[in-house]
């Protein structure tokens, strides 16, 4: 079973429809990756996977349990984490205090030493006692990224989690990502960067117009005709 | 039949106000997206300036009518864009609405001041007063004939203008898209500045009708602005047409109310409570019921934000604090007549309902306008309870307020900023006006508060009772920061930083905004139960709600510190006011005018003055020196050396001025400079302790000036002089390299840093 | 040769501490229509919002027919004829046809030339004359947009992401109009992530990447295997 299973998902914004039918899964242990170009409506997509927009039309499923109707904080409880396209970071908190509140909301009891070994692993140590308003869009991210992490979810959403990286940063953000993957669990990933996507996805979608339009393993939806029409126009 | 038509013409009159009301709103709103609560306000000093020209100068009323609607209402319009708002674009919604309830208080405060209510001034008298015309049977007043005619003309206007002008159609345009409305090559302040033009005329043109009707009272004025906000927001602050609708509907349920509760078969009372109040609640309800029935606020992620400063409160800072307080207060209360005991109590009281807001607007970022509410709610709950002000009644009153609180807030809290401010004001006039006017609350126009009856201390005078308000404070003050320090504070922060991002981690928004509003009617609560005296509705009221909020921002929201500055100062305000009758005019429109200047400083002013003692962090030589200093001036106060002013005096520059520099002087390695200020700051206050200010200036308003006066030159003349040191200063790597390019040295120290070169 | 239109010296941007622009120089020559290609993230609209006078740059210059304009607000470039159809739909959606086009008359010419010179172009819209502008399908709020930006007669006309949410067929469409305009001489910057029907409009493409020009060069000469690997990443990479 999928863990995370989209059916038909329409969204419409008065007269533009943002999503119109996309279908898609996300399974435990892998990277999945949701590409497409600006405005293909990925970010709504994203939304209304974990509960900040309601759908016009379609279902969605977490571990074969219709979530569709369900409130954000009702699905964090039951595994889903995301991280923002623009930063949604608690701004006053330090870096240390922004996942400590991600892990107390999430009710575990080591609190403490998960968040420390999380900064670690994401590794903050050195900006773990500054305030997060203040931190550049690299190590912003990473927060982003912890902080999600720091609830134990069993499904991340990323969207966008390399742009304003550098190139070091993004390569460490993919082998990051790879290992999460390989301890159980499951990634859908929106970004720009093709050089990390195809890296490091299992899976791709690629969303046009509100559509999946094709899907694959990296290799092939790289040599879809109808991705490079998608991503470079009608020659 | 006959009747019924006479109260339609009636309502539909007063509806027509209420729609030009309105629609000012409506139009400051759209175009520059701030709520003017003070929009009321600004009707109500046309109103007084058209009476002024007309009346008092006896100028014909065309003229007065035209200089009052089209050349200064619109200047007035045009100043309050050019030179308040202007500056508030990227602030939060919380100094965007203090900013207006400052230009509020500075409005009424002036209007005090320029026409102090006089009963032997000139009427206010209708257009052509006494004379009517009869329609259907019906008389009715010219005057309401021009009221109406006014609002379809208002109506007739504004359509041409938002439809069939240039300007009108630029000003819809900055509503959807500001940035595309400057590539377009129109200029939206210019844009925004007509809309406040029109706006301002639109509120003189209704403030002066509606004193035709009720004569000119500062009150009715201002609260006219009510009616406008239910009708706007009917109208959702957008739509012109439902707002006229919105205004007429209005008008009419006043008067029918006005036509029918006098009949038999109207109920008077309901359980034993009476429903006099009703009447001036309708616009309240009619409020609470249009903002209630708007649909829940979507989450957004995205949205810009504006950081704050939030450090986390330290224990030992706290602590210090809290000895510090309990500690001046004893001291300086035995040296205080009981007219200023009493004053200073006041500004402890204010500070408590200051504090109120720390954690539900400075942490969780949710505005209330209602926080005296909860204080007269626990005064009634403190009187009520039996026990007579135990400790017991007393932790049982505030319990009962904040579950009022919690249950008030619900219904509210599908909403989120102005929509939420707006409710919690709904909320604190419904309670005015239904509850504290009751038979079972406020029996004869007050009640007594027992005292509180602490076990083996006996507290009845004043002075004990300022004890125990500063101890009370000091408790409060720790509670609220053990919360910021604890899961809960960390959590309200998260709510005001990322609701969506607090959502999306698994945070049940409603229950931590439910908890943060209980936290804060409970604080509230404790205010109004250690009242001690007696205590009339008027204290609780919706516009002294205003005033504490104001100056709780100003003081710094965000902070124990600054509920406490801000509490003092409104309180110090009174003080001012009373004690000094030549400054009286001045302290009117002194926390208007504090307020105005928010934009250019968000934080509030005790941050400020906090951020000067950062500097004695963890030094505890330089602390006790402080300490010592104190006890020093005290004891020579003790002896007789120095008067009680004197002392005043002295202390004040000890702590404001002398203290915050202590660490400059020690760590200064320039030997000159160092002897010399120390020299300066004995000087300085070898200076206030040597004059006899008690008769050296014989009125306490003079005296309080010269604090200040003394304060700023010897504190900054201080700084000034021993921060001619040249400083290490430290640039923030992130920005370096934007304005120029690195040099070898830094890139040397940036791999360094990075440890990438061996 | 003639004087460049639009001129960008060396000009850093970027948002807060971060730079987002690092010293980007280009000029547009009389006529020319230059595509400004990239993957996202690159700088594009940065470098749109720049030259449109909606961000200021921390350093370089901006210069507009000879003319230092850097620091102007954007009010005052567009009266000088810098016409800018901004990322997502340059209309305000509250406003009918009509009105839209009122708001082009800040630029100086008068309604019923405007009018006249946008239902000429696209007779679309004259039907749709008093219909909000936000009901409008995205072609035809495309369309009302090109037509503002080309009814006061700008000098240079930049356009950002011109397909966004649009379908192929109606986005070659709308290059078609973007084809003609550039036949009547005006200057244009254009943004696009569909690059190939772009091309075939351009004169001359630039491909951003990180801030920085990557290549630039005349608009047939841009290899499919450039933009393949700026667009979708380096085949070479394992």
């Amino acid at each position: 079973m999928a863990l995370l299973y989209v059916d038909q998902i329409m969204v419409r914004f008065g007269g533009v429809m943002a999503v119109s039918g996309a279908t898609l899964l996300a399974k435990a242990g892998q990277v999945t990756g949701l590409i497409g170009p600006n405005g293909a409506g990925k970010t709504t997509l994203f939304n209304v996977i974990n509960g900040i927009q309601d759908p016009t039309a379609g279902s969605v499923s977490i571990d074969g349990e219709n979530v569709t109707h369900l409130a954000p904080h009702k699905r964090a409880q039951r595994g889903v984490a995301r991280t923002f396209q623009r930063l949604e970071l608690f701004s006053s908190l330090t870096v240390r205090d922004n996942i400590r509140v991600a892990a107390e909301l999430a009710m575990l009891t080591n609190v403490s030493s998960t968040v420390e070994k999380l900064i670690v692993r994401v590794g903050l140590t050195d900006v773990a006692d500054r305030t997060a308003g203040d931190l550049p869009t690299g190590s912003a991210r990473l927060v982003e990224i912890a902080r999600a992490l720091a609830t134990k979810p069993k499904l991340l959403l990323l969207d966008e989690p390399a742009s304003g990286l550098s190139d070091i940063e993004s390569e460490h953000l993919g082998s990051l990502l790879r290992s999460l993957a390989d301890e159980g669990l499951g990634v859908l990933l929106v970004e720009h960067d093709m050089d990390l996507v195809m890296r490091v996805c299992d899976h791709i979608f690629v969303l046009d117009l509100g559509e999946i339009i094709a899907d694959g393993p990296p290799a092939e939806v790289r040599q879809n005709p109808r991705v490079l029409e998608a991503y470079l126009g009608a020659s | 039949m006959q009747e019924l038509l006479t109260f339609t013409i009636i309502g539909l009159s007063t509806g027509a106000i209420y729609a030009v009301v309105a629609s000012g709103l409506v139009v400051t709103y759209t175009t520059s997206g701030i709520f003017n609560l003070a929009h009321g306000a600004t009707g109500m000093l046309a109103a007084f300036t058209y009476w002024q020209l007309r009346f008092d100068w006896d100028l014909p009323a065309p003229i007065a009518l035209f200089l009052t609607l089209f050349v200064l209402a619109p200047l007035f319009g045009i100043l309050t864009e050019r030179v308040v708002m202007r500056g508030l674009q990227g602030t939060t919604e919380v100094v965007r609405l203090s900013v207006t309830v400052a230009l509020f208080a500075f409005m009424i405060g002036l209007a005090n001041w320029i026409w102090p209510s006089d009963s032997s001034r000139e009427a206010f008298l209708k257009f052509f007063e006494g004379n009517s015309v009869a329609i259907g049977g019906i008389n009715v007043s010219w005057h309401r004939i021009i009221t109406f005619g006014c609002a379809i003309l208002v109506a007739i206007v504004l359509r041409i203008v938002l439809y069939k002008t240039r300007m009108g159609v630029a000003m819809r345009a900055v509503v959807d898209d500001r940035s595309l409305t400057e590539l377009n090559g129109a200029r939206p302040d210019r844009v925004s500045m007509f809309a406040w033009a029109i706006s301002a005329s639109l509120a003189a043109l209704a403030g002066i009708l509606l004193a035709g009707e009720q004569q000119l009272n500062i009150e009715p004025l201002v609260l006219l602005v009510i009616n406008a906000y239910a009708a706007a927001i009917i109208g959702r602050l957008k739509n012109l047409p439902l707002t006229f609708f919105g205004a007429a509907l209005l008008g009419l349920l006043d008067a029918y109310y006005l036509a029918y509760s006098d009949s038999s078969w109207f109920p008077q009372s309901f359980f034993g409570f009476s429903l006099s109040g009703v009447r001036a609640s309708i616009p309240t309800i009619i409020l609470f019921v249009a903002l209630l029935a708007r649909p829940q606020s979507r989450l957004r992620a995205g949205v810009t934000r504006f950081r704050e400063e939030s450090r986390v409160p330290q224990w030992s800072t706290a602590i210090l604090g809290a000895v510090t307080l309990i500690t001046i207060t004893i001291g300086i209360s035995g040296m205080l007549t009981r007219a200023n005991t009493l004053l200073l109590l006041n500004g402890f009281t204010f500070a408590i309902v200051a504090l109120s807001l720390v954690p539900l607007t400075g942490y969780a970022g949710q505005m209330s306008l209602a926080p005296l509410t909860f204080a007269g709610l626990g005064a009634i709950a403190m009187a009520k309870l039996p026990g007579n002000g135990n400790l017991l009644t007393f932790v049982a009153a505030i319990l009962i307020v904040a579950v009022v609180g919690a249950i008030v807030a619900l219904p509210a809290l599908r909403l989120t900023g102005i929509y939420l401010a707006l409710s919690t004001a709904a909320f604190a006039v419904l309670v005015s006006k239904l509850v504290f006017n009751q038979r079972q609350t406020f029996q004869t126009g007050n009640i007594a508060v027992p005292v509180l009856d602490v076990p083996f201390v006996d507290i009845g005078s004043p002075r004990s009772r300022l004890i125990l308000a500063s101890v009370a404070f000091s408790i409060l003050g720790l509670l609220v920061v053990s919360v910021r320090r604890s899961r809960l504070g960390r959590r309200f922060i998260a709510l005001k930083d990322s609701p969506a991002a607090a959502a999306t981690l698994g945070m049940n928004l409603t229950r931590t905004k439910v908890i943060a509003f209980a936290m804060s009617a409970g604080i509230g609560a404790c205010a109004g139960a250690l009242a001690g005296d007696k205590v009339s509705p008027q204290h609780y009221d919706f516009t002294q709600s205003l005033p504490v909020v104001l100056l709780a921002v100003v003081g710094g929201v965000g902070t124990v510190g600054g509920a406490f500055f801000g509490g003092i100062l409104l309180g110090g305000n009174s003080i001012l006011a009373s004690v000094v009758p030549s400054l009286k005019n001045l302290a009117k429109v002194l926390p208007g005018t504090i307020g105005i200047t928010l934009g250019r400083n968000p934080n509030g002013a005790a941050l400020q003055t906090a951020e000067s003692f950062r500097s004695l962090q963890s030094r505890w030589g330089l602390i006790s020196f402080a300490g010592l200093g104190a006890i020093v001036i005290w004891a020579l106060t003790a002896a007789d050396v120095l008067s009680h002013w004197s002392f005043f005096v002295t202390g004040v520059v000890w702590f404001l001025a002398v203290t915050p520099n202590l660490a400059a002087i020690v760590d200064s390695t320039h030997r000159t400079r160092r002897n010399s200020t120390i020299l300066y700051l004995a000087a300085g206050l070898v200076l206030c302790g040597g004059v006899d200010w008690s008769t050296a200036l014989d009125v306490t308003g003079q005296r309080l000036v010269a604090v200040v006066i003394l304060v700023a030159v010897i504190g900054l003349g201080a700084q000034r002089m021993i921060e001619n040191e040249p400083r290490v200063h430290k640039d923030s790597p992130d920005v370096l390299g934007l304005d120029r390019s690195f040099t070898g040295e830094e890139i040397e120290q940036a791999e360094r840093e990075l440890r990438v070169s061996i | 040769m003639n004087q460049p239109i639009l001129e960008l010296r060396h000009i850093r941007a970027g948002y807060g501490a971060i730079e987002v622009m690092h010293d980007i120089s280009f000029a547009i020559e009389p006529g020319q229509v230059v595509a400004l290609l990239g993957p996202n993230g690159a700088g594009k609209s940065t470098t749109i919002k720049v030259v449109s006078g909606l961000l200021r740059p921390s350093s370089g210059q901006l210069v507009v027919a000879g003319r230092d304009v850097t620091g102007a607000s954007a009010d005052a470039l567009s009266r000088a004829g810098v016409c800018t159809i901004p990322e997502g739909r340059g209309i305000f959606p509250n406003l009918t046809v009509r009105e839209n086009l009122v708001m082009a008359t800040f630029s100086g010419r008068s309604l019923e030339q405007i009018e006249h010179d946008a239902y000429r172009r696209f007779p679309r819209l004259a039907e749709r004359r008093t219909q909000l502008a936000g009901t409008m399908s995205g072609g035809e709020q495309q369309m009302l947009s090109l037509a503002r930006a080309l009814a006061v007669d700008p000098a240079v006309l930049l356009i950002d992401e011109l397909s966004m949410g649009l379908a192929p067929k109606i986005v070659s469409e709308l290059y078609e109009q973007v084809a003609r305009i550039a036949s009547e001489g005006v200057s244009i910057l254009v943004v696009e992530q569909f690059a190939r029907t772009v091309l075939g409009v351009a004169d001359w493409a630039i491909v951003m990447s990180h801030g920085v020009v990557q290549v630039s060069g005349p608009a047939d000469e841009i290899g499919e295997e450039a933009l393949t690997s700026a667009y979708l990443g380096d085949r070479s990479d394992p």
